[in-house]
């Protein structure tokens, strides 16, 4: 199954995908921003569909619109954290404001136009070129940096806002620059398991990693161990059985892992507070 | 794209050409049923803070309605079982530990994102004859039929009714958990029970808006009734005018301009919070902080 380049490109970007949704997605649940993340995806949609409507690259728009949604959530918000409600109307707003786009581009090209919708909903990994798969990896493994570099003082900021501030942390800047960076990963991934399917990869390995253990960084490598390996696996799953596409033997596979760590803690462990502060 | 006139200044004819097809009446009955229901439960699941558990259940339309046409099902049958079937398994796993939101976030996360999963495995499985996924995702008011706006009614006054019965232990519920649970009310079933009908509510409100669009009636207008006034009753009887208003106007601009309905009902949604918040900060200046719905102080941020 190497043998094959569209595979090896799958490969290549898809790993790095997994690798920034699990480091990322570890901290959207442990601020309990899933939804905000759920907001982000979906909010790619509509940025690929306004790309494509003024013909511009599908990727501008994706990183354009989730970026964006990303600083109005972060500034609106209280304490760089907007509320249910908000984000709810707000996107709902932008999703409707896709499906515009998306009768203005139906209205333009005849042909294709659901294949382009599908794509950006439900992804495409096996129809990467390498050029884009190599790009992918590239801005994959910057979003990765990225958080590892500012994981400890997010880590305090999250679990002690207070405590945080006092010692001079800057929460608030913080984050929103998580909130931009849970952004560029959902334009990221998008492209690999499509807007509607990237919340698993955010939530499901994360939320797996934090029922295991309650000792941060370890918590933070797992779950990122745990996207690469839905990722892995459900790529040779749908290699293996045609009828099942990728992006649903991902998500299948990430489920399947928070499902089983869910049987296996029945009550799940507190963060421990300590070792993030010292 | 329907009619081919456009909107004039008589709003007699407006209203002649608005009902002079059957389809367009059933739309607008149908659309005002699923507005009364999702304007009243969306009220308790703004109270409650449940938005995202919401939206998960409104995406369970997606496979729902695939999974009915691979059995040769109806799509509302497909809804209605995704949707509860949803409800029940978020419900079971989160459980009395609210107060955990992190891991209430990703169950409902992962549950969301399995789900759209399994939509889209059945829809490649029907290899692909389903064109029209975006009518399931965004909406469509063509083609409702008699029979559906029945069903419709039906299941939105077993719903209310259910509501009406459970509603003041829930509001209970709602406010203060601890509290009603020490007096004796059943909080978990309560909290289980309201996921269901929100399922049912959701998969309803699918039907006119698609899965995605949910959310313009079953959030924006709760969420601007309960900044306009403190005052319960008055506040969810608000709210499901504001969701018939929103979706009457969003079905004629509909039918004049034959754009997506979706696109119409979302924005006008949108603009009605707006108003809403931009009066009440308004308010809130003039004449100091007014009285705030239980609850909802708390989301505007720290005091």
């Amino acid at each position: 199954m190497f043998a094959h380049e569209f595979f090896r490109n799958a490969l290549l970007a898809g790993t790095f995908v997994a690798l920034a949704c699990g480091a990322v997605g570890y901290f959207v649940v442990l601020r309990a921003q899933v939804f905000a993340g759920d907001a982000l995806s979906h909010v790619a949609f509509t940025g690929a569909l306004a790309a494509a409507a003024a013909g511009l690259d599908t990727r501008i728009g994706l990183f354009g619109a989730t970026i964006a949604l990303a600083l109005v959530l972060g500034v609106l918000g209280p304490r760089a954290g907007a509320d249910d409600v908000t984000i709810g109307i707000v996107f709902a707003w932008i999703l409707g404001l896709g499906v515009f786009f998306l009768a203005v581009f139906s209205a333009g090209s005849s042909g294709g136009n659901g294949l382009l919708g599908a794509r950006a909903l439900f992804g495409s990994i096996f129809g990467l070129g390498s050029s884009e798969a190599r790009l992918a990896a590239i801005v994959g493994a910057l979003i990765l940096v990225a958080v590892v570099a500012i994981a400890r003082p997010l880590l305090f900021a999250t679990l002690d806002p207070l405590v945080a501030a006092a010692r001079g942390v800057p929460v608030r800047a913080l984050g929103i620059g998580f909130l931009v960076l849970v952004g560029a990963t959902a334009a990221e991934a998008t492209q690999a398991v499509g807007a509607l399917l990237l919340l698993g990869l955010l939530a499901a390995p994360a939320g797996a990693a934090q029922r295991l253990t309650s000792r941060p960084y370890l918590a933070l490598a797992l779950s990122t161990a745990f996207a690469v390996a839905a990722m892995w696996i459900g790529l040779a799953l749908s290699y293996a059985v045609a009828a099942l596409p990728p992006s649903t033997a991902i998500i299948a596979t990430a489920t399947a892992i928070y499902l089983l760590a869910f049987g296996l803690t029945v009550r799940p462990p507190r963060v421990r507070t300590s070792e993030a502060a010292n | 794209m329907l009619a081919g006139t456009g909107l004039s200044p008589d709003l007699v004819s407006d209203f002649k050409a608005l009902t002079a097809y059957p389809f367009m009446v059933n739309a607008f009955e149908a659309g005002t049923i699923v507005a009364v229901m999702a304007g009243v439960i969306g009220w308790f699941m703004v109270l409650r803070r449940q938005t995202f558990a919401g939206h998960t259940l409104s995406l369970m339309a997606f496979p729902g309605a695939s999974a009915a046409l691979l059995l040769g099902l109806s799509a509302a049958a497909g809804f209605f079982v995704f949707s509860t079937a949803a409800a029940l398994v978020i419900g079971a796993a989160v459980g009395r530990s609210r107060s955990n939101r992190g891991q209430e976030s990703a169950v409902t996360g992962s549950v969301q994102a399995f789900g759209l999963a399994c939509g889209f495995l059945f829809l490649s499985l029907y290899s692909g004859v389903l064109a029209n996924y975006e009518t399931l995702l965004f909406g469509s008011f063509l083609g409702i039929t008699t029979s559906q706006v029945r069903v419709l009614a039906l299941v939105a006054v077993v719903a209310l009714a259910a509501l009406a019965f459970a509603g003041r232990p829930l509001l209970f519920a709602s406010v203060d958990e601890g509290v009603a649970r020490a007096r004796g009310v059943p909080a978990t079933a309560l909290g289980l029970g309201f996921l269901v009908l929100l399922g049912l509510a959701v998969a309803e409100t699918a039907q006119i808006t698609g899965a995605l669009l949910v959310f313009a009636l079953l959030v924006a207008p709760p969420a601007s009734a309960q900044l306009i006034t403190p005052r319960i009753g008055l506040s969810i009887a608000l709210s499901a005018l504001i969701g018939v208003l929103i979706t009457w106007v969003g079905l004629a601009l509909a039918y004049f301009y034959g754009d997506p309905v979706g696109f119409y009902i979302t924005t006008l949604a949108f603009a009605c919070y707006v108003i809403a918040r931009v009066a009440r900060a308004l308010r809130d200046r003039a004449g100091g902080r007014g009285p705030v719905l239980l609850g909802t102080r708390a989301a505007e941020g720290p005091a």
